[in-house]
């Protein structure tokens, strides 16, 4: 299959539908738009079922009822309609129901702005909404990959009964690279035996439920999820590793910034000065094996974010103190570029 | 021995956890009666609402699904657009649909989804203790209005019938009351409209139930019956607000 110049929300709303989505819910907020305008027009000529929702709140609980029917649910937005979403979120969590969500990131707290930002990393790895639950994030950082992950994100969601994020962002959402869509691979999916759909007199009555008011049937149930959620953590946690043997500082990175970092070793090694990338594309689980596995060469760890400092704290969770873990991070919808990063790297190794 | 009256096919085995006197397990008899006689009920799905009837799963004898407050009819949006041909229904309080999910009712009627909310108006929230709901009539006590709504303060309650029925999606709506066998003759009746009205494709139906709380209102059962008829009725009167216009 030949290759075509897509922007990244469209190229994810075409691996959507090419994954096997059937019904999407949504409602405008930029950086994202171009997922529901997508869809609007393509979706329906492929079967698919698009329908704009009054909110985030209403778009989130069409996602969760549509995926207790037996759809295949998702749903797109970026950071404040995220933000409303975290009640259902944990909801879906919690019955185990299976959806994929695009958080284009922008800019934030509260309205903030629509440039691309990654300061929503707790909202998706620490959870918004209420309880003990976690989220399966994948983080890509090209038009391409995003467009794989989505592919692979409805299987995901289905085989761990779990609602998956697609974590993109403001940029990785507005640019234009050439992509190319394969077949999506076939895997052995679950028997959806737990679907409302009318028992047909056939069975006794299924019903999806979060509500459990006995303390031990909660704990065990929380018990099951937990194991559920370590399971998840031993086969999905992924990352890329960019020049790391020799390296005297690793940096870390996810999404777009990880592309910036990139562009920066380059810079880097062009002077002599070996540095490397450990580029999470799981954002949770979190690669903890990655950072396990460090060089000799490595001295200190450096996490570069479009935030405030977010992600750094699974870093140092995942470098234990065995090595310094520095920051460095640009906000509120500012892209820090490859000279900024290349200059704390020196700085951090006195050489500036 | 012939048998005069069974339990609905359309109701489980299992004991309700209403309080004496509460007026939901008839609505659920209804519901329940309505989806067997019109051979629905194998299809049905329902959604339940945060409320005293969340565990309306564990009566109903159909596939359901519980939703967090107020989003019920969200939930029932997300179950129809996958099985558009199936009966879907919403089962909500006044807390729930009045309050916190206005929203999501004023949006579903709006898009005039095939769907028939079965709406509970007690006039309070049960199941948290008897707070004040939008329904509250003016001077009823209730926890959080300890001296009686004050209208000046909480505003006038709110009508919800009437408000969707001006809803160009919304298809049939009618208010009813359980106060009485020939108000619950009434209230089957239009409960099976509802649903009838859905599976014609018309659009969305709601019929609003006027029904009790003994414990939340401090009346014996007998007591909340007249409350109901007496207080109630005048402020929510009683009929059809909108129906199909006959072909
Ligand atoms: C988000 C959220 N807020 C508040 C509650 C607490 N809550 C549970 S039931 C209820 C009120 C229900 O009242 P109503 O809908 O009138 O139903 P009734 O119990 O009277 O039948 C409230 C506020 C909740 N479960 N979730
Ligand atoms: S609190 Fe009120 S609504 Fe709830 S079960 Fe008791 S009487 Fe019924």
């Amino acid at each position: 299959m030949s290759k075509t110049l897509m922007k990244g929300n469209e190229a994810l709303a075409l691996a959507a539908i090419k994954g096997g989505c059937t019904h999407f819910f949504g409602y405008p907020i930029t950086p994202q738009n171009e997922i529901p305008e997508f869809l609007a027009r393509e979706f329906p000529k492929a079967g698919g079922v698009f329908l704009q929702a009054e909110s985030e709140l209403a778009a989130i609980n069409m996602v969760y009822g549509a995926a207790a029917a037996g759809g295949r649910a998702m749903t797109s937005s970026s950071s404040p309609g995220i933000a409303l979403m975290q009640e259902g979120m944990s909801s879906l969590a919690a019955a185990e129901l299976p959806c994929v969500i695009v958080n284009a990131q922008r800019g934030g707290p509260g309205l903030g702005s629509i440039q691309p930002s990654q300061a929503d990393y707790y909202q998706m790895t620490r959870g918004g909404g209420n309880g003990d639950y976690r989220i399966l994030s994948l983080a890509p950082a090209t038009v391409q990959e995003g467009a794989e992950m989505m592919m692979m994100a409805f299987d995901l969601a289905e085989i761990y009964r779990t609602p998956v994020f697609i974590v993109s962002d403001g940029m990785l959402g507005q640019m234009m690279e050439p992509v190319e869509f394969h077949d999506r691979p076939l895997r052995e999916l679950p028997e959806k035996d737990w679907t409302v759909v009318g028992h047909g007199g056939v069975r006794p009555p299924n019903t999806v439920k979060t509500l459990a008011l006995d303390p031990t049937v909660l704990e065990q149930r929380n018990l099951t999820l937990q194991a559920k959620y370590a399971r998840i953590a031993t086969l999905e946690a992924r990352h890329e590793s960019y020049r790391t043997e020799g390296a005297e500082i690793i940096l870390s990175a996810y999404g777009s910034t990880a592309r910036i970092v990139k562009n920066a070793i380059d810079l880097l090694a062009e002077e002599g000065i070996a540095v490397g990338l450990i580029r999470p594309q799981t954002l949770w689980p979190f690669p903890v094996a990655a950072f396990a596995e460090l060089p000799d060469s490595c001295r200190m760890i450096l996490t570069v974010e479009m935030s405030c400092g977010q992600m750094v704290d699974d870093v140092r969770l995942a470098v234990n103190g065995r090595l310094p873990v520095a920051f460095y991070g640009r906000s509120g919808g500012i892209i820090p570029v490859p000279e900024e990063i290349a200059m704390k790297v020196k700085t951090l190794l006195g050489r500036a | 021995m012939t048998v005069v009256h069974a339990r609905s096919k359309g109701l489980t085995d299992r004991e309700t956890h209403y309080c004496p006197g509460c007026t939901h397990g008839i609505v659920h008899r209804l519901v329940a009666e309505v989806l067997v006689e019109e051979g629905l009920l194998n299809e049905a799905i329902g959604c339940a609402a945060v409320g005293c009837s969340i565990l309306s799963y564990n009566y109903l004898n159909v596939d359901m699904v519980e939703s967090a407050h107020g989003r019920a009819p969200a939930v029932a949006t997300g179950v129809k657009r996958v099985h558009p041909n199936k009966p879907v229904f919403t089962y909500q309080g006044d807390g729930d649909l009045a309050s916190i999910g206005t929203a999501e009712i004023v949006h579903v009627a709006h898009r005039g989804e095939k769907i028939t909310t079965i709406f509970v108006n007690n006039a309070i929230y049960g199941m948290t203790g008897g707070q004040m709901a939008p329904t509250t009539l003016p001077g009823q006590k209730v926890t959080t209005a300890p001296d009686g709504r004050d209208p000046a303060h909480a505003g006038l309650p709110l009508r919800v019938a009437e408000m969707i029925a001006q809803v160009p999606g919304a298809a049939y709506v009618e208010r009813v009351s359980v106060h009485n066998p020939a108000a619950v003759r009434k209230a089957k009746k239009a409960i099976r409209n509802g649903f009838l009205c859905q599976m014609a494709g018309h659009g969305f139906s709601l019929i609003e139930v006027l029904s009790t709380c003994p414990t939340g209102w401090g009346l014996s059962p007998i007591e909340s019956l007249k409350w109901l008829e007496d207080n109630m009725i005048p402020y929510y009167p009683l009929g059809v607000l909108r129906a199909p216009e006959e072909a």
